[in-house]
């Protein structure tokens, strides 16, 4: 007699992902799905999808989605939860999209205590327009549009995003987690059930990033991107919990 | 204890030979395919369903919901 | 019904209120602060909700949001602010997504001045945003016309689906009139867009709404479902004021608060047994072609008047085709005509016609 511990969760459409072989987006947009069939709320949610590779996000995910324009997921997801407190929203947005052209809509949503969820792809690099410098691109890392590597004289720093947002006091929960191992695929569930939470509890807004690879843009095999972003990313961007104002699952 | 017996199955069409279930899994029990599936790619193979302790690895890894799990009782 | 003194800017909030808009999404801008100002005292007192938003970016994008949950939403803005609307107005027409703005024109371009101009006809009329897509163009010239025409923008935008403009101008929005406000709209009644609004997939197939399609056939079929809806549009919804036009010789076109102080210059140039009259676009679009083309068989000599270097001109000369002259007049920068000034200017065109 066989017992089905795992299958395809309700929450996802069962489209076949586009992403890339070994991208991360595909992980994280499972763990989205079972937090939210775990919680029961897949009638009442609403994905607001990026511009970047997970544009067709809403196609993924088995309920009522849009695409925002770029950066601008969390206004648009704001004007919903306005107009619709009862239902639930969330954004999923790359690092183009949330620390580039979207850092006032993502600041002041965070500020404002938005009650909307908001999941973070930071894979330090711009995916879908084929691999240019993104705010959160390492220093020394070479890109479309850094040839040289990143220059911080030139090009700035790193950006790191949690770290400015757990200033915000309107922040209910806020995590930087990764998924390159069993184990943390386990703790990022944790992590985004606990931001789904703060917007279910009603207690502020919720963010988690997730580092990821890109194993395309970063000209490597899905198993040599993971063991660079353990080797690269981790020392740049601390994995941990900021902010966790939600306290219990119950 | 008796040991935890698992199954999986593994929509082949649907994988696009990533390799991070080979890599996860803790008993190694699949491997790439020899053959190709329709993408192209050579797809992950349950090759030692025996050795399956129904741990889940494979599925949590899998970009792609490719992998089902069951536990023997 | 009573009368009220009201200004401009507080008479569309409270149209709108009135109409059943009960969300409001703003950023203040001279000259129409008065208008989120309103909103954020006036909203709560109805159950409504005003935020004011970190920008005029965020400020369409929440209108997006909102509109996507099937509610009534509008937004205020002025010249400047409205051109950092243009994407997401892009996103709303294709996305076929109903709200309403306002557009409370100053001096321009660029950062202008705050002084009422007409300066954004063409970015209302002739896309300001990327794409084939038009806004339905309402051009109010009094406050009470204002109150009439926001109650009006809210229902085309529920009726076709589309994003809907209120054109006026920093005279309109800062001066005061008695004005008449229609009762309060029962939420019940409001339109119902079940069908494809984003309100949790609850026994039904996932709503999707996107102005987005990676197959350009598709697109095309969606680009197509727009010139139908803005053709029906056309046939359907335009409106102007003639004033004196039957037996007129010389017609002034103008639009707005220009064409309030073109009809003094009317009642001026009749005392002096000029037969001048004016015809007067509602909606700038669609634009009145036919009835102005009609006026252009009797009429000897067009007239057009605007604070602009000559936007809706170019409609005026579509209309009237090569058939008969059209002169212009204009004041730019935010300087308001005087009736005066433009009757001798009429004159001296006149003068140079005979």
């Amino acid at each position: 007699m066989k017992k089905l511990l795992y299958k395809m969760p309700e929450s996802l459409s069962g489209k076949e992902f586009t992403y890339c072989p070994g991208c991360h987006h595909g992980i994280v947009h499972r763990l989205i799905a079972e937090v939210i069939d775990e919680l029961g709320i897949r009638e009442k949610t609403l994905v607001v999808a990026p511009i970047g590779c997970s544009v067709f996000a809403y196609q993924f995910f088995n309920m009522d989605g849009t695409i925002a324009a770029h950066g601008r997921a969390p206004a648009v997801a704001t004007g919903m939860k306005r107009a619709r407190p009862d239902l639930y929203v969330f954004t999923y947005q790359g690092d183009g999209d949330l620390a580039a052209i979207g850092t006032a809509e993502i600041m002041h949503a965070a500020n404002r205590g938005e009650k909307i969820t908001t999941i973070f792809i930071n894979n330090a690099i711009y995916g879908m327009t084929g691999g240019q410098m993104a705010p959160t691109t390492l220093l020394g890392m070479k890109t479309t549009t850094t040839p040289y590597g990143r220059d911080a004289q030139k090009d700035g720093y790193p950006m790191h995003m949690c770290e400015f947002l757990k200033e915000a006091k309107g922040v209910a929960y806020l995590a930087r987690t990764k998924v390159t191992t069993p184990q943390d695929v386990e703790k990022t569930k944790k992590a985004i059930k606990k931001a789904f939470l703060a917007q279910v509890k009603g207690i502020g807004f919720g963010l988690v990033e997730v580092l990821s690879t890109c194993p395309t843009n970063w000209g490597m095999d899905p198993i040599s991107a993971m063991k660079w972003l353990e080797e690269n990313m981790i020392p740049e961007y601390p994995l941990g919990v900021f902010i966790d104002k939600v306290g219990d699952e119950k | 204890m008796p040991k935890v017996k698992g199954y999986i199955e593994i929509d082949q069409e649907r994988c696009k030979g990533c390799g991070l279930c080979i890599k996860a899994c803790p008993t190694k029990v699949i491997d790439f395919s020899e053959s190709f599936n329709s993408k192209g790619y050579h797809p992950a193979e349950a090759k030692y369903l025996d050795r399956c302790i129904a741990c889940g690895f494979c599925y949590r890894m899998c970009p792609d919901v490719c992998i089902t799990v069951y536990r023997e009782e | 019904m009573e009368k009220v003194m009201v200004k401009g800017t507080e008479a569309i909030g409270e149209a709108a209120i009135r109409a059943g808009c009960r969300h409001f999404f703003g950023y203040p801008i001279t000259p129409q602060s008065e208008l989120p100002e309103y909103m954020s005292k006036r909203l709560p007192e109805v159950g409504g909700v005003f935020l004011q938003t970190e920008s005029e970016v965020a400020t369409v994008n929440m209108l997006y949001g909102a509109a996507c949950t099937g509610t009534r939403v509008m937004t205020s803005t002025s010249s400047p602010g409205f051109s950092l609307m243009m994407e997401g107005v892009s996103y709303m027409a294709c996305a076929q997504l109903p709200a309403v703005f306002v557009n409370v024109v100053r001096g321009g371009p660029g950062l202008g001045d705050i002084q009422p101009a007409q300066g954004d006809y063409w970015q209302a009329t002739k896309g300001g945003g990327h794409g084939d897509y038009k806004l339905i163009v309402l051009a109010p010239a009094t406050v009470q016309e204002a109150v009439d025409l926001t109650v009006l923008a809210f229902d085309l935008a529920d009726k076709y689906r589309t994003p809907t403009l209120i054109l006026a101008d920093g005279l309109l929005g800062q001066m005061m009139e008695p004005v008449e406000f229609p009762e309060f709209r029962d939420l019940s009644t409001l339109p119902d867009h079940s069908s494809w609004a984003m309100t949790g997939a609850k026994d039904r197939e996932p709503h999707i709404i996107t102005s987005f399609d990676i197959d350009p056939y598709i697109l095309e079929k969606m680009n197509l479902e727009l010139v139908k809806k803005y053709r029906e549009i056309e046939k359907n919804e335009i409106r102007w004021e003639e004033f004196k036009t039957e037996d007129a010789d010389i017609v002034i076109t103008a639009f707005g608060t220009v064409a309030r102080i073109a009809k003094s210059v009317v009642e001026m140039a009749r005392k002096d047994g000029l037969k001048v009259g004016l015809f007067r676009p509602i909606t700038v679009w669609p634009f009145p072609y036919e009835p102005l083309k009609k006026l252009a068989d009797k009429a000897e000599l067009f007239f057009d008047v605007e604070m602009n270097m000559g936007q809706m001109l170019e409609d005026v000369k579509l209309a009237t085709g090569d058939r008969k002259p059209v002169a212009f007049y204009s004041r730019m920068g935010g300087v308001v005509p005087t009736p005066n000034e433009i009757y001798e200017a009429l004159k001296k065109e006149i003068g140079r016609r005979e």
